[in-house]
């Protein structure tokens, strides 16, 4: 099971899933390009962008390596009722709600000071706020799915969920900022 | 446990390290604002900025992990003058790794362009400037991770534990800190043999 510690073991077991994630996180910058005109236009919405792909990101895969932990103790159900699953979300959607509106305000300070803003503070916080609970529920459905699945087809959730999460909500990081942006500013 | 212990226990572990990590995407993202100008320059940059950013903490992620498995295994010596061997063959498992995706990520993404009839740079602009930021990041990310899982492990800390929030922090603002450093170093060049287009 353990690797050889060989460049050429390291790199059989590594790269193919590493193509793979490569391939999908083209397409969140593909989205990216697609509103290159307005994120340059806004040095705010520039700032969010790691910034909220990196914290949705996170958010799955710390709900995931809990997840899995619970599952391993087996003290996890896949069942609407489950305190563990529950709590667990509710979490995830509370740490949303605290984070974001720093990053939105974060974000809007430091952009003012590289230079003009475009966009009122409030703006941009709504755009942070709005897309942080949006995205921490997509986690909270992606991590079930993809924890689900693994368990389904007898996967050590913790080789598999993690790096999946991470990467699903990079993309939907990308495409709901996007979204934020049209409907917000 | 209730929900609500379940849910309070698990916002107090996460909330610390997701506050870290807050802090280094804000200071990337600074980076990032400061780079409007070689965005435009190289167009098709930025669609490159998730791939090559996702490439660093899944590549460094993983070496962190392979490192901190090996010291409890006892096969790597937490000592960076020890020069180990495994050691030295996973840093450049992973600096081959990441270039190899940097690369393939640069390629693919001129093709979609391309095929979009999308205004994109030329092709050994982008392969270039991924592969530049590449190089940088990754040395970068091989010396904080070592010495960081390290000094960690040495001080009685899990650094299983350590790996993850260090990776996404530096990752992020490592990654692309050097990005802007290797766009202008490529555009530089490029300026210096007479640019394109």
């Amino acid at each position: 099971m353990a690797t050889d510690w060989t460049v050429r073991a390291i790199t059989r077991a590594m790269l193919p899933v590493l193509l793979v994630l490569t391939a999908v996180e083209l397409g969140s910058g593909l989205v990216l390009g697609a509103f290159e005109d307005r994120l340059l236009a806004s040095p705010s919405l520039l700032v969010l962008v790691p910034v909220t792909i990196g914290t949705a990101g996170n958010l799955g895969s710390v709900l995931a390596a809990r997840l899995s932990t619970a599952f391993h103790l087996g003290t996890l159900s896949f069942d609407a009722r489950d305190d563990e699953l529950v709590g667990n979300a509710v979490a995830t959607v509370a740490l949303a709600v605290t984070l974001f509106p720093v990053i939105g305000l974060g974000a809007w300070t430091l952009a003012s000071l590289l230079g003009a803003t475009t966009l009122s503070p409030g703006t941009v916080l709504v755009i942070a706020l709005a897309s942080g609970v949006t995205l921490a529920v997509l986690a909270v459905v992606v991590t079930l799915v993809a924890t689900y699945a693994a368990y389904r087809l007898s996967l050590d959730p913790d080789d598999v969920v993690i790096p999946v999460v991470t990467n699903v909500c990079d993309v939907l990081g990308v495409v709901v900022l996007f979204a934020a942006v049209l409907v917000f500013a | 446990m209730g929900i609500r212990e379940t849910a309070l226990e698990a916002y107090r572990e996460a909330l610390p390290a997701l506050a870290a990590s807050l802090a280094g995407g804000l200071l990337a993202g600074v980076v990032l604002g400061g780079m409007r100008a070689e965005l435009r320059a190289v167009e098709g940059l930025l669609v490159l900025v998730p791939a090559l950013l996702a490439t660093r903490g899944n590549v460094y992620g993983s070496f962190g992990a392979r490192v901190s498995t090996g010291l409890h295994q006892g096969l790597v010596e937490p000592r960076v003058r020890a020069g180990d061997v495994r050691l030295r063959r996973a840093a450049v498992a992973a600096l081959v790794n990441g270039l190899l995706a940097s690369t393939v990520a640069a390629v693919l993404a001129f093709l979609v362009l391309t095929l979009l009839d999308a205004p994109v740079a030329p092709l050994p602009v982008l392969v270039g400037v991924a592969l530049v930021a590449g190089l940088l990041s990754g040395t970068a990310l091989t010396v904080v991770v070592v010495l960081v899982v390290f000094a960690g492990y040495r001080r009685g800390r899990n650094p299983d534990t350590l790996v993850g929030p260090i990776v996404t922090t530096t990752g992020d603002v490592f990654g692309v800190f050097f990005l802007l450093v290797a766009a202008r170093t490529v555009l530089a060049l490029a300026g210096f043999l007479g640019g394109w287009g």
